[in-house]
């Protein structure tokens, strides 16, 4: 059997939307031209497609494209090839984490598995919980600013004090096991 | 009156509670019922598509299935549960499979869903289910010389529903006509906030913050209204850190289309969270009392 190339496997990711026909991008830039975060990306949105389909796996992965994508969908919008590229975006993120490979001092893989875990465990997300495993990884003059963001919003009653969880929380673990086998913990 | 199943959203229980004290007290003027939904869940925000998509799809099915089970249509405020649920809806009305698939994990909850209510987002019922004559009727107090920086943001538009035009929206500029106020031209309208980028890559959030609040500034405007709670967070909480990383000076209040539209109907500005503000919205206060 022959093994699917990274291209195919790439653009056959998304599970609702049937796949993603990467292969009709004309390199018109129109994605790089639209995003807002492009100024910050080691490859813009339009040579990652290029990428993607030349199958540099490697040099995919170990980009920071994806992982600086505001997922705004602005660029799909304006695709004249229909290509859904913020979808790409996250599908690349999926894989980058199934597959644990991605550029290293990256905030974005952490935070995201961090975030997950914190709804799987309520239900719902708390806001505190997250900011606090996220300035473990941050720098500290960051971590001063966030502070005092923090405090703030507390002093004005917009941030609570104890983490919010669903009713029927034993339902709903057992309905995500049912999608994904997770360990009960 | 219209009865909706008010799916609120983690933010406005928590950053976002003005958002959630204003949209219940105008709905109320305005005779839409929002039954909240019972038990409802995180809806996944951008981050749970990072991890697994089936996963994010089951998220939102659940509180499709528990609206469904009341035979109400979906009401978000927020876009980014407005997006979620929006499309998980289009995606299992037209999958079978993947219907299928998380209808066999919803069974832990006794729910299951069949595709049959719609999903919106708070300012579409304004717009269309209420409509801007209705609402003209109920103004009491026109909000008149509040000159407003319409901020669409991402989700309330995109990705694309069927043939709506995502380039040239005017319903945000022309709700705001509606309470008497003065929409100021916002060219950045449509851009991304950056708010999913907070954690991940703050200084490119930080810019683009910048660039909304400058754009607003430079139109005059004396507000700038939002429709969803990240927005909101984003655009106001961190002007500080703004200021701070690119040595501006900005103070623009950004508040919510509820509370200025509670305003203009009446609504005493503490009943619609006005008074939380990191950064004091002054330019209310000839309409607060
Ligand atoms: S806008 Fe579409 S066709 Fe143009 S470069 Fe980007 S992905 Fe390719
Ligand atoms: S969705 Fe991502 S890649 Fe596309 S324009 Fe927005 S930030 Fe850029």
């Amino acid at each position: 059997m022959v093994k699917p190339s990274f291209s195919d496997e790439i653009a056959n990711l998304l599970h609702a939307s049937h796949g993603n026909p990467l292969i009709t991008c004309i390199q018109c830039g129109t994605c790089s031209g639209t995003c807002p975060a492009v100024d910050y990306m080691d490859h813009t949105p339009r040579r990652i497609i290029g990428m993607i389909r030349a199958n540099l796996k490697d040099e995919v992965l170990n980009s920071n494209t994806f992982w600086y994508c505001a997922s705004c969908y602005h660029c799909t919008v304006r695709c004249p090839a229909q290509i859904d590229i913020a979808e790409t975006m996250y599908a690349l993120k999926r894989y980058s984490i199934w597959k644990r490979v991605h550029q290293e001092g990256l905030v974005g893989p952490t935070f995201s598995e961090t975030f997950v875990k914190t709804i799987l465990r309520s239900g719902r997300s708390f806001e505190p919980i997250l900011a606090t495993s996220y300035l473990f990884s941050a720098g500290v003059r960051e971590l001063i600013q966030e502070g005092v963001t923090a405090t703030k919003m507390m002093l004005k009653g917009r941030l609570p004090m104890l983490p919010p969880r669903i009713k029927r929380l034993d339902n709903f673990k057992r309905m995500v096991s049912r999608v994904i086998p997770l360990e009960a913990e | 009156m219209k009865e909706y199943a008010y799916f609120p959203g983690c933010s406005l229980e928590q950053i976002g509670l003005s958002y959630n004290q204003s949209s219940v007290e105008t709905t109320k003027v305005l005779g839409v019922e929002l039954k909240e939904l019972e038990d409802w869940n995180c809806c996944g925000a951008t981050t749970y598509f990072h991890v697994d998509e089936l996963l994010a799809y089951t998220l939102c099915a659940r509180n499709l299935a528990m609206a469904e089970k009341d035979s109400l249509d979906l009401v978000a405020p927020c876009s980014a549960c407005y997006k979620n649920s929006y499309f998980t809806n289009k995606h299992l009305r037209e999958d079978p499979d993947l219907a299928d698939h998380i209808n066999y994990a919803l069974e832990e909850d006794d729910l299951s869903y069949s595709g049959q209510i719609e999903v919106k987002h708070l300012m579409e019922v304004f717009y269309c289910d209420v409509g801007l004559d209705e609402i003209r009727d109920k103004v009491k107090k026109p909000l008149e010389g509040l000159k407003v920086a319409p901020y669409y943001g991402c989700q309330i538009l995109r990705p694309k529903k069927d043939d709506e035009d995502v380039e040239q929206a005017e319903f945000f500029e022309e709700l705001m006509s509606a309470i008497g106020a003065e929409p100021v031209p916002y060219p950045l309208k449509l851009k991304c906030c950056g708010g999913s980028l907070l954690i991940s890559n703050r200084i490119a959030a930080l810019s683009m913050v910048r660039n909304l609040l400058q754009n607003a500034e430079d139109n005059n405007a004396d507000v700038i209204a939002t429709a969803c709670p990240m927005c909101q967070v984003n655009l106001e909480c961190y002007q500080p850190q703004v200021n701070q990383e690119f040595g501006t000076k900005f103070q623009v209040p950004v508040v919510y289309f509820t509370q200025l539209m509670g305003l203009a109907l009446g609504i005493r500005g503490k009943k619609l969270g006005i008074g939380k503000e990191i950064v004091a919205a002054t330019p209310l206060e000839p309409y607060t009392t």
